[in-house]
């Protein structure tokens, strides 16, 4: 099943009175079911923070987070946690230390009452390129790599509708990230998955996105198709700048 | 005077109760330079540079020769350790936040490793901190000293453990994934300030990353590790023509801007890659 999302005015702000730092003034974009969609920008811009609305992971916001035309607040828990899933950008602070990648991976199917555990957990763990041995390792007996895999399997689990990622790649040598990416992308193709992904890496948002969003402090500057990136067709100032930087940065210009 | 600044030959790390060495015989040298360390997820790296610093509780750590400037690190005890841990060696931990004390104030903490390594007043530490936080492009720096580090971003982490380092001065850098989570131009500024760092102080840079990009234009020279084993050290601008199978895999594995969306290239890994030793 395939999911559209929609942002209106999102607003957050952190602290009160004279103090209160507006992380995100008013953000809105649209996200077509089955679309791939790219957030970039500055770091501190509030990308995360956008995320974690939508999940109802911080949810002291204004405006509307609807997904396929219904509020992302009037989704009961359990409907909302197979609807949607979130890979977090640091995977250490997500994964509980004391908990097995067993028990990680176990809890979600049990709450959601699925059947077929072990064989979907050895699913999950080899389809992120680990071997089974490794349900039975806790969080700091695995590299930083793997246990961003560890995230994203725990994510996968669910086979939910939509996923938001949170530099999914960034801790990944460009071998696993490119199996994580084609997995990614085959999931798409096959079962219709929405996702959002934030990044900083323009060429990961080349090969995957379809449209991506430009943010700086906190708003959208530009919202552009992917094609944009290799001829640097930004006109926002900012946009551009952020692109100009990455086509030098991979040696393109 | 001698040049070379850490000398390691035939490194073997093995976790407690873990049945396999982690790390398998890894010898290098590393003189005033920035040397690069790409490699397997697992293969190691986070390994190495926690060994160096001593950072493996349990862990059995065995090497020919194990030597930072003047020092012995094997034979080290752990009270002079901690004279040399973060002041002369510090290492840029890869979970920035993990490493962080989530019930202190970010610039605490900051200000903190100044007072440890130098005698000054809090205010002076707390100015120190600010401009450091600053010099690493941090927006508003008095309100993130202030932050907690579940407050602030993934980029600003990073800047923070950066910030951390630059203020104790040291003399070998090891920097684990220090800034995979900066956009490109916040990176680029900051990969100025640690390249300034080794040309105008001449410290050693190690510079463990998956960024292909980073390491072949920022670094002198690279080392490839394939689980637990170097197996292959090139010239940063050589890279390119690296000779491994599993090098030339990485390379190829890249996705580009302007590239096709077709499935990228995955590595057929080979058994007999394990095995070699270079
Ligand atoms: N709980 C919080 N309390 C106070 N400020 C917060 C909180 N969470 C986020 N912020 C602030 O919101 C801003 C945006 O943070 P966010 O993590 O969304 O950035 P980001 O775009 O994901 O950056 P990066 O690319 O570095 O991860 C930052 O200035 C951060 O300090
Ligand atoms: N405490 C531990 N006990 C047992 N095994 C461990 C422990 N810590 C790490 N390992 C294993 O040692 C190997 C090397 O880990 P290390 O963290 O050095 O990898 P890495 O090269 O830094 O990978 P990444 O790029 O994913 O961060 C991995 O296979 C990991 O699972
Ligand atoms: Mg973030
Ligand atoms: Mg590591």
């Amino acid at each position: 099943m395939s999911v559209s999302v929609e942002i209106r005015d999102l607003y957050i702000a952190f602290g009160s009175g004279p103090a209160a730092v507006k992380v995100l003034p008013g953000v809105s974009f649209k996200v077509k079911a089955g679309e791939c969609f790219g957030l970039v920008g500055e770091s501190g811009s509030g990308k995360s923070t956008v995320l974690r609305c939508i999940s109802l992971l911080t949810d002291f916001w204004k405006g509307e987070v609807l997904i396929d035309g219904r509020s992302v607040r009037d989704l009961a828990l359990i409907e909302r946690c197979r609807m949607l899933q979130m890979v977090f950008q640091d995977p250490y602070g997500s994964l509980h230390p004391r908990q097995s990648v067993r028990t990680v991976l176990h809890e979600p199917l049990v709450i959601h009452g699925l059947g077929d555990r072990e064989e979907r957990m050895q699913r999950a763990i080899t389809d992120v390129g680990l071997p089974v041995e490794f349900l039975d390792r806790f969080p700091h007996q695995l590299s930083g790599g793997q246990r961003q895999r560890v995230a994203i399997a725990r994510a996968l689990i669910l086979e939910p509708s939509l996923l938001l990622l949170d530099e999914p790649t960034s801790a990944l040598d460009v071998s696993v990230q490119a199996e994580i990416l084609n997995l990614l992308q085959r999931l798409r193709d096959e079962r219709g998955f929405t996702y959002i992904m934030v990044t900083h890496d323009l060429a990961v948002v080349d090969h995957m996105c379809d449209r991506f969003a430009v943010m700086l402090r906190g708003e959208v500057t530009e919202i552009l198709p992917h094609e944009a990136i290799a001829v640097n067709g930004a006109t926002h100032p900012y946009a551009r700048e952020l692109i100009g930087a990455s086509l030098d940065y991979e040696g393109i210009r | 005077m001698d040049k070379t600044i850490l000398d390691v030959q035939n490194l073997r790390i093995r976790y407690a109760g873990s049945p396999t060495e982690a790390v398998r015989g890894v010898s290098f040298t590393l003189g005033r330079e920035r040397l690069g360390i790409v490699g397997e997820s697992g293969s190691g790296k986070s390994t190495v540079g926690r060994a160096l610093l001593r950072l493996l509780p349990g862990a059995s750590i065995t090497a020919d020769r194990l030597r930072f400037e003047d020092l012995d690190l094997l034979a080290l005890k752990e009270r002079e350790m901690l004279k040399v841990r973060g002041r002369r060696m510090s290492m840029i931990l890869q979970d920035p936040k993990f490493s962080l004390n989530p019930i202190r104030r970010v610039g605490d903490q900051v200000a903190e490793t100044y007072l440890r390594h130098f005698k000054c007043s809090r205010r002076e530490a707390h100015d120190k901190t600010i401009a450091m936080l600053e010099a690493v492009k941090i927006r508003d720096a008095e309100r993130v000293f202030k932050q907690y580090p579940h407050e602030i971003s993934g980029g600003m982490g990073q800047r923070v453990m950066i910030a951390m380092m630059l203020l104790a001065d040291p003399d070998l850098v090891i920097a684990d994934e220090p800034t995979s989570a900066l956009d490109v131009t916040v990176r680029l500024q900051v990969l100025t300030i640690l390249d300034s760092l080794v040309r105008d102080r001449g410290i050693g840079l190690i510079m463990i990353s998956h960024d292909l990009n980073l390491v072949r234009n920022f670094c002198d020279r690279v080392l490839i590790m394939y689980a637990g084993n170097v197996v292959e050290t090139l010239k940063a601008s050589e890279l390119d023509q690296a000779q491994h199978p599993y090098t030339q895999g990485l390379l190829a594995a890249q996705p580009r801007i302007g590239g096709p969306r077709q499935p990228l290239a995955v590595l057929d890994r080979k058994p007999e890659w394990l095995k070699e030793q270079a």
